[in-house]
């Protein structure tokens, strides 16, 4: 089955598009050209490659969690190890991919909303090895609870600008940057770090994050098939877009998107927004959004900053309502359970943002023959999270 | 019926330009913006923008996201500010009302249940920050049939094929954006709008109003000898902010007093 989306207008469905004040329609015709021209460029394509493998060190592995997979009982596990990446997760793939374009869009300044941490250390890094000035938003929150990425940040030489209105979380974050994109135009190129906000992002970001389908070809290698299911978590949707879009046109591969359910969707303390939220429009695209009645956007709640978002990418609108992919929601706890249970059993530390399809896996794994084959994304490391589990744990570290 | 193209026909007639304070609905409390709304009118508005309140208010400067937050501490919905135009209505029912904000409240609400109260209350134009005309067709098509005017923005970075499209829509006025940036911010660029507002006329017969920027009765002054209309608001929301209440509404009227003799010495 052929899968054609975006359209040429950036839609998925009726989700995406572009919805941006009428201020940000230029750059974003330019960004759009601009990608249009280079994706197809071998010299551009050539570099990309070449960072990726020397500097981010692609390829990944595939790994094959058989211990933890023997203690649960059921289907065999494998992980893709974007935790391995220069930086600690997949986001890094994306901004080297945004940094190069924009420094062909001859734009010596770069900007990025971040919520932990990962996207804002993803961009600072690449505008340190880029030579490129760089302004990180990040809610007044967040800098508090992240005190060692801004650290990171200021030490790769980013300026870390803390957000004090609204919520102080990554949407206002994302809201303060757009308004320097607005005002800085000329110069500045803003660095999205997932598949959400107008077009082109949700598609290039998709693009630029699995830039190979590398799994496709490593998983005949390893475990001798393509797998029953690829399991990913959601908050924006970054990395589960980046593995999906392998493998939406395979047949016979199910795709499972993992939200945060934080205390428990009946709580309403959760970032879930495909299983409980509606459609509605926010950042420059359509798309599933937790709101209440009155279409204001409500606060979201996860133990993990990262999928601590009110919306999620368009195109996992479009594949829920479509069909092509399941989404569920793992709570706070379930996840921990994972996260300890994998370094216990495999010596790995997952970022909580993984550790909720890791929560997942582990709770469909059990039901399954053990000739069945799971593809989790442990899209990022966890040592950004130690004091977060340690407070959790009631350790002071 | 909009109360628009007839009220900038008549400023025609007179030799005058149009000036267009904005409030945000319910701030600093929703009991004091009706009155707030007949005291622009009396200090010399001859349309007014009313801001409905967003959780994310992307486009905006601090000054009006800083009336979005008060406002929505108060939990003014779109369906409060609707009532509060009506209840304005009830005492003029000549004065242009515009709403101007974000799109998913009123997707939240429906756009032909909002064109229809719109149109019931007497709102005569509506303008969406984040909807542009190529993603909103069915939604403006609502808005024309009941009789209220899309409004858009166009921006110093709109190419020539926006701005046609735009015109396609576009009905009482367009609001020319005049400097990069978001609300309030401060480096408009007079030439530039000199030399932006005849190209624009090319392809829009409506009026123009130019606003984001606009800080003084100077600046207002000289504004609206190359427009029909002057648009300001983040200096109006800032009195608003500055003011204790007791003396909000007289503050006010004073400023667009200070912002209409300005006007009117073109």
């Amino acid at each position: 089955m052929a899968y054609n989306y975006p359209d040429s207008t950036g839609h998925f469905g009726p989700y995406g598009g572009i919805y941006v004040a009428e201020t940000l329609m230029g750059a974003l015709d330019e960004l759009r050209a601009a990608y249009e021209h280079y994706s197809v460029d071998p010299e551009f394509k050539a570099e990309f490659a070449y960072e990726l493998k020397h500097y981010v060190g692609r390829p990944s592995p595939i790994y094959h969690a058989r211990h933890w997979s023997q203690k649960l009982g059921g289907a065999q596990i494998y992980l893709k190890r974007e935790d391995l990446n220069h930086t600690g997760a997949h986001k890094v793939n994306n901004t080297v991919g945004q940094a190069l374009l924009a420094k062909r869009m001859g734009k010596p300044r770069v900007i990025a909303e971040t919520g932990a941490g990962q996207h804002g250390v993803a961009t600072a890094t690449v505008a340190a090895r880029y030579g490129m000035e760089c302004v990180v938003y990040m809610g007044a929150e967040d800098v508090k609870r992240q005190a060692t990425n801004v650290y990171r940040m200021k030490l790769l030489g980013a300026t870390v600008v803390p957000v004090e209105s609204g919520s102080k979380t990554l949407k206002d974050a994302l809201n303060e940057a757009m308004r320097d994109w607005v005002t800085n135009i000329e110069n500045t190129f803003y660095i999205i770090g997932t598949v959400a906000g107008p077009h082109p992002y949700p598609m290039m970001v998709r693009i630029l994050i699995q830039y190979k389908q590398e799994c496709v070809v490593q998983m005949p290698e390893l475990a001798g098939r393509q797998p029953d299911a690829v399991i990913a978590c959601v908050g924006g949707g970054s990395n589960a877009m980046g593995i999906f879009h392998s493998y939406i046109e395979v047949p016979g591969v199910q795709l499972i998107g993992v939200e945060a359910a934080g205390s428990g969707l009946a709580s309403g303390q959760h970032a879930a927004a495909l299983t409980a939220g509606k459609p509605g429009v926010l950042h420059g695209n359509r798309t599933y959004l937790l709101q209440d009645e009155n279409g204001q956007i409500i606060e979201t709640h996860s133990i993990s900053a990262g999928l601590d978002y009110p919306g999620v990418g368009p195109e996992h609108a479009w594949l829920k309502d479509s069909g092509r992919a399941q989404y569920v929601a793992i709570e706070d706890s379930e996840a921990l359970q994972a996260f300890h249970d994998l370094c216990h059993y495999e010596g790995i530390i997952p970022a909580l943002e993984s550790s909720h399809a890791l929560a997942y896996a582990a709770k469909i794994a059990p039901t399954m023959g053990q000739d069945k084959v799971l593809l989790v994304n442990l899209s990022g490391r966890g040592d950004k999270d130690m004091a977060t589990v340690a407070r959790v744990s009631g350790i002071e570290l | 019926m909009s109360r628009i193209q007839p009220t900038f026909e008549k400023l025609k007639q007179r030799g005058s330009k149009a000036l267009i304070p904005f409030i945000t609905a319910g701030d600093p409390n929703p009991q004091l913006t009706v009155s707030l709304m007949h005291a622009l009118v009396e200090a010399g508005a001859d349309i007014i923008e009313i801001g409905v309140p967003f959780s994310d208010p992307m486009a905006d400067g601090p000054t009006i996201q800083r009336s979005s937050e008060r406002a929505l501490k108060h939990g003014v919905a779109l369906h409060d500010v609707l009532d509060m135009v009506a209840k304005f209505r009830t005492t003029d029912a000549s004065t242009p009302v515009v709403l101007m904000g974000y799109g998913n409240p009123i997707e939240a609400m429906g756009w032909e249940r909002f064109a229809v109260r719109c149109a019931q209350v007497g709102v005569d134009g509506v303008l969406t920050v984040d909807f542009p005309p190529e993603e909103s067709h069915e939604a403006f098509g609502h808005l024309h049939r009941h009789g209220v005017d899309p409004i858009f923005l166009l921006a110093p970075t709109t190419s020539d094929e926006r701005i046609t499209q735009v015109a396609k829509v576009a009905r009482g006025y367009v609001y020319y954006v005049s400097l990069k940036g978001v609300t309030g911010a401060g480096h408009l660029d007079l030439s530039a709008i000199a030399q932006k507002i005849p190209h624009i006329r090319q392809y829009i017969g409506l009026p123009i109003g130019v606003g984001f920027g606009i800080r003084d009765a100077e600046t207002a002054r000289a504004v609206s000898k190359l427009c029909d209309g002057v648009v300001v608001g983040s200096r109006i929301v800032q009195e608003i902010e500055d003011s204790n209440e007791e003396v909000v509404i007289a503050n006010v009227a004073r400023l667009v007093k200070e912002l209409r003799l300005a006007i009117n010495q073109v």
